[in-house]
């Protein structure tokens, strides 16, 4: 391939794309995102592969191995272009049925298709399911109809042309001034104004200048930069190019966890394309405009995630935050002016180029814009990634996309922002989700993570669960932080386990305040969150735990004890023969009872019982 | 430059820290994990101070917030003398043997310790570290792991081929040298310094007292201060 000198050359390369797709009308689009793979998408793709070629259609159709379409929980996916018929929980086994009866037959399996739970109907089209069509996938849409390791797919749908627009059409004060208007804000956490953030790097001293696109993503049950990256790279690369050339920087870099080794792949991958085609390298597009990308892995902590952190583990040395009282657009990388920014961040950018700021601000709240891609997992019925406008009421994300609580189970609590986000409780359930709706909540966006929990929690237990997480991943630099959580921890530890003492949440209130007020970064200062917000949502539980030496949600071990209703228990032995401490005697047909002593509080006799004849208090 | 420290306009050096300031003019700011020879390395947090006003004001290090003209600096405001107990409650309860740390808490007036002791060695100050490689130009230990697992030590934990055996780590360390004696399970706070007689003649009402933090005034709870001005 020749690289491409100038915008002429570009636009004729895309025609010349487009056509040759066009020939190629019918297309299989296949998941192969992390949570498809795991369902075994990778042998229905050999399957697809194997029986088109047998039947000699390799001309007419063709085999599309995308990213993450978002719906993991119904995997492995498939879409049948150009009809968009949605097939799910695909298996090898179906293959030869799928090509002879719909791609050539042209009928639909009735068996493959989607039923809506609520409604009971079958939908044929991808949009129609109610998981998307709730959905603004501006982000994220391309995901399902691009081969993230052929630069064409992406050069098809439009991509780099806002970077020649930018290159040859807008000076970089604009880009900056249309990147404000756009009121894009950081997708990392923080929320700081993007465009603010790439004034003040270009405003500041100095030739060198860095931009780094953060991919560490640590939060447990957060996918959505991996999706990105694995899907959609020339994406992030597209918009961490025009960035740069914003800004006034020739280097830059992506930090990419190094768990994530699909994303790494098609990252080197959408970078030797991107300099193979002149989009990366020197004179791109014949711009005279110069910059490249380093893929640096990271080193696997939570906390290098935090600006300071990964700043300091690029630089070799140990993640550890340092204090930001000069900030990082002036002094960052080896004390150069940096930028650095989320996946998610740098994935927008070329959509407000593209589509301009005032079409993408009309998007959201006043003070939150665009859309977010949230991942949602826990005790919910579709779990997956889902991308909303900003402002959407959380009620519509748990049940309209979201399908709702499984097993008829009531909805309790969602904890949003990572492990030092907090709980929002059902009372909040039309909260309409933005930067700083979930602040005022007592919670936080963090990276988007959305963890649905039902009646069956214990929000004394979760925030324990969180603190630990934290506990764990604090650098443990600064005190506040590293032995604070440590006695907040054990505190909640305490109390879960019946020993919980008067004052103890006003003791855990004060130690969170110094937490907040004197921690070096975010980590400290945002871990209390997870305790202050159950405290203040579910203070009842707290009080059960620490005075009635009760746990209401039947979670922890120590304040929960089994025992049988003799009025509704038949006798029919099934828990006796389940417990593993032989606890339970009892005649046949006579009620059963429970030796406390012997109980080891495991639950088996209350599952297996088919009667609700065992109590659990 | 000039900043207004505690109430008082007062000049600065450019090139100055906030602690740098509060030294110069003799304003007494606990510190533990700074030392004049070395970089600030900002982790203990006990050198907190207040910057700004009503709503948006906050606490940072002053061993590493460099000076700025006009800013606000209270080195002694309730909201920074309360943190400052409790971090100091915390450093306690890692490591009661500390007589810095001792010292620190009845210069603070601190009375009780109300977490569990884990009479651990080493508060991670890093005073070592940077002395090894700083002053020494060794190299010879560093910390390995995060977290509440975290620790001072040698590379692969075995004896180092960098270290002189010059002893300066030990020297700088607020836990290693002086070994308070005094504190006993189950109280881990040993008081045994603790100065009752009241070192100054002139309390004030809301500023700071020059030689504040004074465990004296702290004692007898503001009695003299409510009353007014001078005793
Ligand atoms: C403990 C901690 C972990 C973080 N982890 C990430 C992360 O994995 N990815 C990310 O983009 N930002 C993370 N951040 C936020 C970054 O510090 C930074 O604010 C962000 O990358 C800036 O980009 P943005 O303005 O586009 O959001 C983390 C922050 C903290 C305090
Ligand atoms: S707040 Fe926690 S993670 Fe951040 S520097 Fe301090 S110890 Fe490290
Ligand atoms: S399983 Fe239920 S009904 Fe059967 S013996 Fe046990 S308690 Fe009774
Ligand atoms: S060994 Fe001493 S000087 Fe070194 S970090 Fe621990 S407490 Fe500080
Ligand atoms: S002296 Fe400033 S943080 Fe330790």
């Amino acid at each position: 391939m020749e690289k491409i000198e100038s915008p002429l050359e570009l636009e004729k390369l895309r025609k010349s794309i487009q056509s040759k797709k066009k020939k190629e009308k019918t297309f299989i689009s296949i998941c192969a995102g992390t949570g498809c793979r795991a369902s075994g998408s990778e042998s229905v793709i050999n399957a697809f592969k194997e029986e088109i070629k047998f039947l000699g259609l390799q001309n007419k159709v063709g085999v599309k191995v995308t990213g993450c379409h978002g719906f993991c929980e119904k995997g492995p996916i498939i879409v049948i272009h150009p009809k968009e018929i949605f097939y799910h929980n695909v298996e090898k086994e179906d293959v030869m049925e799928i090509v002879s009866e719909t791609i050539i037959g042209g009928k639909i399996i009735d068996r493959l298709l989607y039923v809506d739970p609520t409604t009971g109907k079958k939908i044929t089209k991808e949009s129609d399911v109610p998981f998307y069509n709730k959905q603004k996938r501006i982000i994220l849409g391309n995901n399902g109809k691009i081969d993230p390791t052929d630069i064409e797919d992406y050069i098809a749908l439009g991509g780099y042309s806002a970077l020649s627009k930018v290159l040859f059409k807008i000076k970089p004060e604009q880009i900056i001034e249309e990147v404000k208007k756009s009121g894009l804000r950081g997708r990392g956490g923080g929320g700081f104004p993007t465009g603010r953030k790439w004034e003040s790097c270009r405003n500041a001293k100095g030739k060198l200048k860095y931009v780094i696109c953060n991919a560490d993503e640590g939060d447990p049950g957060a996918y959505m930069d991996r999706s990105l990256l694995e899907g959609n790279p020339h994406s992030v690369l597209e918009g961490m190019i025009i960035g740069a050339y914003a800004i006034g920087s020739k280097n830059g870099y992506v930090y990419v966890r190094n768990e994530y080794p699909l994303a790494v792949k098609h990252l080197e991958i959408a970078v030797n394309q991107a300099e193979e085609y002149g989009f990366l390298g020197k004179n791109i597009l014949g711009s005279g405009f110069n910059f490249s990308i380093l893929i640096s892995r990271g080193g696997g902590a939570f906390v290098c995630g935090e600006s300071t952190a990964l700043m300091a583990s690029l630089e070799g040395k140990p993640g550890e935050p340092r204090a930001k009282y000069v900030h990082t657009v002036e002094k960052g990388l080896w004390n150069k002016p940096t930028t650095l920014n989320n996946v998610e961040t740098w994935a927008n950018i070329p959509i407000i180029i593209h589509k301009g700021a005032s079409w993408y601000s009309k998007i959201g709240t006043e003070k939150s814009k665009g859309t977010k891609i949230f991942s949602l997992v826990g005790k919910i019925n579709n779990t997956g990634l889902v991308e909303t406008p900003m402002g959407m009421k959380l009620r519509e994300i748990i049940y309209d996309i979201g399908g709702g609580i499984p097993n008829k189970k009531k909805f309790k609590a969602v904890q949003t922002g990572g492990p030092s986000g907090g709980c929002i409780p059902e009372e909040l359930i039309d909260l309409p989700i933005d930067f700083e709706k979930l602040t005022e909540a007592g919670s936080m966006m963090g990276s988007g993570g959305m963890i649905v929990m039902d009646e069956e929690t214990c929000m004394v237990d979760v925030a324990k669960y969180f603190l630990k997480f934290l506990m764990e991943e604090s650098c443990g630099k600064c005190v506040p932080c590293r032995e604070g959580i440590l006695q907040m921890g054990e505190i909640l530890e305490n109390i879960t386990k019946g020993n919980g003492q008067p004052g103890d949440i006003e003791l855990l209130e004060e130690i969170s305040t110094v937490i907040k007020d004197t921690s070096l970064c975010a980590l400290g200062g945002t871990a209390p969150n997870p305790v202050l917000s159950t405290i203040r949502y579910f203070r009842n539980e707290y009080d059960s735990h620490i005075k009635d030496k009760k746990c209401p949600a039947g979670v922890c071990q120590a304040l929960i004890q089994y025992s049988i209703i003799p009025k509704k228990c038949i006798g029919c032995g099934a828990c006796l023969k389940q417990c593993p401490q032989n606890a339970i005697t009892g005649e046949k047909k006579q009620p059963h009872i429970i030796n406390p002593e012997k109980c080891i509080k495991c639950g088996a006799c209350y599952d297996v019982c088919k009667f609700d004849a065992i109590k659990r208090v | 430059m000039e900043i207004t420290l505690n109430g008082i306009k007062v000049q600065v050096e450019d090139d100055w820290t906030l602690l740098d300031a509060a030294k110069f003019y003799g304003v007494k700011i606990p510190t533990l994990c700074y030392h004049e020879g070395l970089s600030p390395y900002g982790a203990c947090r006990l050198c907190i101070v207040e910057i700004g006003e009503g709503d948006k004001s906050k606490l940072v290090t002053s061993c590493l917030y460099p000076v700025q003209d006009g800013i606000k600096v209270r080195t002694h405001s309730q909201r920074v003398v309360k943190a400052r107990k409790l971090l100091v409650e915390l450093l306690i309860a890692r490591c009661p043997t500390s007589k810095v740390l001792q010292d620190l808490a009845s210069a603070l007036g601190i009375e009780k310790i109300r977490f569990k002791a884990r009479y651990n060695d080493c508060i991670l100050c890093g005073l070592c570290v940077r002395m090894c490689e700083e002053q020494m130009d060794a190299k010879a230990i560093g910390f390995v792991s995060r977290g509440v697992k975290k620790r001072i030590t040698t590379p692969f934990d075995i004896k180092s081929e960098k270290c002189r055996t010059c002893g300066a780590c030990i020297y700088i360390c607020p836990a290693c040298l002086l070994r308070c004696q005094g504190p006993e399970p189950p109280s881990v706070l040993c008081s045994g310094c603790l100065n009752f007689s009241p070192p100054c003649v002139d309390q004030y009402k809301d500023v700071m007292c020059y030689l504040d933090p004074c465990v004296a005034c702290l004692k007898d709870k503001g009695e003299n201060m409510k009353k007014g001005g001078k005793k």
